[in-house]
């Protein structure tokens, strides 16, 4: 942005010199400049967009951070934004969980451990509710505590159960279960069945005359206080009756104009009422009084109820309570209904006296003037003189005078007194309203108090039976839990005996089996003995007759094989001797299972078969007509072979005169492998009977030397091959004869 | 094998008489009839007849040793 906006500053500072300047290099740089003026709008776009896109995405993400209902809104209709939201704020917060109902369960719960906890306490509380138990059969001091441990085992097995805690706290109050398990704590021991059923009854049965104790105490309670409230209520009605009586008739005796007798009477009836009304009063607070007392009592009673805690007694104290309240409410209205008449009555009186003091006033006014008028004075025209009238009317208007001006001073005072009074009023009022609203509050109070243990009362009830069901079912569960048991115990015993059985068995069998077996044992190696000797003997006997047939065998080999001999023998000075094929086939029928003279007989050469083979000596006199013409082409092989070298290979022959025979070196050397001295050796070994070691030496020879003596050599080969065969099958069958007449 | 050598020699040797005979009958025919009686043609067909009797006589001989080649045409 800042480099966009120096390449505008740039730009607009060098337009100028741009157009002035002509030479190239400006222009070419206005050029760039020009280009970069363009670039520089297009960049100031760009710029504003990206400041506005990161402002908008800045601002998001700080109102979602401010407002959670909005992040979640964005959430919900951007996708992905709640990862940019993870990442820029963290992760939302969540929804905050309603937990009331879970605190419910706490208090409750807290005030069931507290009754357990109460219960707990063996040592500090000693039972002294339970002291009442009118059979204890001096049971020790574990037995009212579990008693009440019984009681608040109840609460406690709901609870524990509810939290599936193994710990079976099995004890049930009710007479059809039994209490086995009931471990509580480690000192209480189990009980027996029987004892514990009759613990139970027998607390049941406490428990039931402590309630009857206790209903019966509360009526009679109730009973009296009601009685005494009602009386007292009479009586502060009748108070009210005399004072409202008296009340009205004062208020006549002020009003009316009677007759001075009927006045009197009047008066004396005031009186009576007036004593009436007294006495009526006193009656009543004292009535009053004695019935707060009794609805102390009555109070203190149902305190005393309470705290016995005894689950059944409470529907009747309750009502006893209700009662109670309804009774105090019940006064205080009378008693504030009195109070008020009290007060109407006072303001009456205070005028009646008003009212008689003015007159008293008037009387001694009238009697210091005229003392001898009478009270009655209507009477009196005739008597009256004109002065006495005068002076009367005088009086008269003195007075009318004296009283008008104290009415215009009364008037003035009106005022003044009104206010002062309406003050008074005010705060007699204030403190009235204050009373009464405290009262109505302490009535309300209580009122809310006794609905609220009404509820109470209500949900224990229904808790009870909720708890009766489910230890009705644990009940069930745990007959059926016990049979389970049975059953798998028998099936462990039954698989344990017929285990023992079973192993017993097999003892006894292998025992069997073992007897048995060595009896066999014994039979089988005579059998085997007997049996053995019999085979040897028969062995014996065979190999007799193979032995005999064998050597029968080797006899007849052997004749075959000297048939061949002969017919080696038979060859002629230049011809071959007869075809060997005959006394080969004889050979082979005579041994036909030998493999050894089998491949024997078929290692002869096929030709010796055909043929027959050269004898020694004829290949001996051949021999020496191959030497000459051995030694004639002495000189030629592959490279010489011209009829020149014929010529002088011939030459050579007629030249060369070397031993007729020489006796052959045991190792040839180089200079041996000449063709004449290899000829004298062979010739040599010729004469001394060595066919092998001179067809060796004939093998040595090379080029055309060779070539002529390739025949002589494979005659040479044919008998060699021949007689070694021959030799092997001769030994052979003499081995074999040899063999077989060793062998019995 | 042995014979062979000897076998040769015959073939050899009335090969090259015959040889020589025809050449010389031939140069004999052709100095009579071509070359006016002179002696040259005779020993020309001798000698011809010689040499081919000689020529054939060597190729007897080195028939074993002649190795014949063959020329593989590369694919």
């Amino acid at each position: 942005m800042l480099r966009v906006c120096l390449k505008g500053a740039n730009s607009a500072a060098r337009k100028c010199l741009c157009g002035n300047g002509v030479p190239l290099h400006p222009l070419q740089q206005c050029r760039s400049y020009t280009s970069g003026g363009s670039g520089s709008s297009a960049g100031k776009i760009v710029a504003a967009s990206v400041l506005t896109m990161g402002g908008g995405v800045g601002g998001t993400i700080l109102y979602a951070n401010w407002d959670p209902k909005f992040r979640a809104n964005v959430e919900k209709s951007i996708p992905y934004s709640d990862q940019v939201f993870g990442l820029a704020l963290g992760p939302a917060a969540p929804p905050p969980v309603i937990n009331k109902p879970r605190k419910v369960e706490p208090v409750q719960i807290s005030s069931m451990s507290e009754v357990w906890k109460d219960s707990k306490q063996p040592k500090a509380k000693e039972v002294q509710r339970k002291a009442e138990q009118p059979d204890a059969e001096g049971p020790p001091a574990p037995a009212p505590q579990e008693t009440l441990e019984g009681e608040a085992c109840v609460f406690v097995a709901m609870i524990l159960s509810a939290e599936q805690n193994v710990l079976s706290v099995f004890c049930i109050p009710l007479a059809a279960a039994k209490c086995t398990e009931c471990e509580h704590e480690p000192a209480v021991k189990e009980r027996p069945e029987g004892e514990v059923a009759a613990r139970l009854a027998e607390q049941d049965k406490a428990e039931q005359d402590l309630l009857t104790s206790l209903s019966s105490n509360l009526e009679d309670a109730l009973g009296s206080t009601a009685k005494v409230t009602l009386q007292a209520i009479g009586a502060q009605e009748a108070a009210l009756q005399a004072i409202a009586q008296h009340t009205r008739q004062l208020r006549e005796a002020m009003e009316a104009e009677a007759p001075p007798d009927k006045k009197s009477t009047q008066w004396r009836v005031l009186e009576d009422a007036l004593s009436e009304r007294s006495r009526s009063v006193d009656e009543a607070g004292a009535a009053v009084l004695k019935a707060k007392a009794e609805l102390d009592k009555l109070r203190g009673v149902i305190d005393g109820a309470k705290h016995l805690k005894i689950a059944a007694a409470r529907p009747s104290i309750l009502a006893a309570e209700e009662n109670l309240h309804s009774m105090v409410v019940d006064l205080d209205s009378v008693v504030t209904r009195v109070q008020t008449a009290q007060s109407e009555a006072k303001i009456v009186s205070q005028y009646s006296e008003l009212v008689n003091e003015a007159k008293a006033q008037f009387q001694k006014e009238l009697n210091s003037i005229t003392p001898e008028i009478q009270a009655n004075w209507k009477g009196l025209t005739g008597k009256l003189t004109q002065d006495d009238l005068n002076s009367l009317i005088a009086h008269a208007h003195r007075r009318i005078d004296q009283l008008n001006r104290e009415l215009a001073e009364q008037r003035v005072r009106e005022q003044i007194h009104i206010d002062s009074a309406l003050e008074q009023q005010k705060l007699e009022d204030k403190k009235a309203l204050e009373v009464a609203i405290s009262t109505a509050l302490e009535h309300n109070r209580e009122q809310m108090r006794l609905e609220q243990e009404k509820k109470v009362e209500e949900t224990r009830e229904v808790m009870e039976a909720e708890m009766r069901t489910q230890l009705r079912r644990q009940a069930a569960a745990h007959t059926d839990h016990l049979r389970d048991v049975l059953k798998v115990q028998e099936q462990e015993l039954r698989s344990e005996a017929e285990e023992i059985l079973n192993s017993s068995l097999m003892e006894k069998e292998t025992e069997y089996r073992r007897l048995t077996q060595d009896q066999l044992d014994s039979f089988t190696l005579d059998m085997n003995a007997a049996y053995a000797r019999l085979k040897g003997m028969e062995e014996a006997i065979d190999s007799h007759v193979i032995a005999e047939e064998e050597a029968r065998k080797a006899h007849q080999l052997w004749l075959s094989v000297e048939a061949l001999n002969y017919t080696l023998k038979t060859a002629a000075l230049n011809d071959p001797t007869e075809p060997l094929e005959g006394a080969v086939q004889a050979i082979k029928e005579s041994c036909a299972e030998d493999e050894f003279a089998q491949a024997l007989a078929t290692a002869l050469p096929s030709e010796s078969l055909s043929r027959g083979v050269y004898s020694e000596a004829s290949l001996r006199a051949r021999f020496y007509t191959i030497r000459q013409l051995a030694r004639r082409v002495a000189l030629i092989d592959e490279t010489r072979n011209s009829l020149y070298q014929y010529f002088l290979s011939y030459l050579q022959a007629m030249l060369l005169f070397e031993k007729a025979q020489e006796a052959p070196p045991a190792k040839l050397s180089a200079e041996d492998l000449d063709t004449f001295k290899l000829l004298s050796y062979a010739a040599y070994s010729l004469e001394h009977g060595d066919l092998e070691l001179a067809a060796k030496l004939v093998n040595q020879l090379k080029g055309e030397s060779r070539r002529v003596a390739q025949d002589w050599l494979k005659e040479a080969r044919l008998t060699l091959e021949t007689k070694q065969v021959v030799s092997l099958l001769s030994a052979y069958a003499n081995a074999v004869g040899l063999g077989t007449t060793m062998a019995p | 094998m042995a014979n062979e050598h000897g076998q040769k020699w015959d073939r050899c040797l009335a090969d090259s008489a015959v040889k020589i005979a025809t050449g010389l009958g031939v140069g004999i025919v052709f100095s009579v009839l071509f070359f006016k009686r002179r002696t040259w043609p005779v020993a020309f067909g001798s000698g011809v007849g010689l040499g081919m009797g000689y020529s054939n006589c060597q190729q007897d001989f080195r028939s074993p040793y002649q190795l014949h080649g063959h020329r593989v045409k590369e694919q």
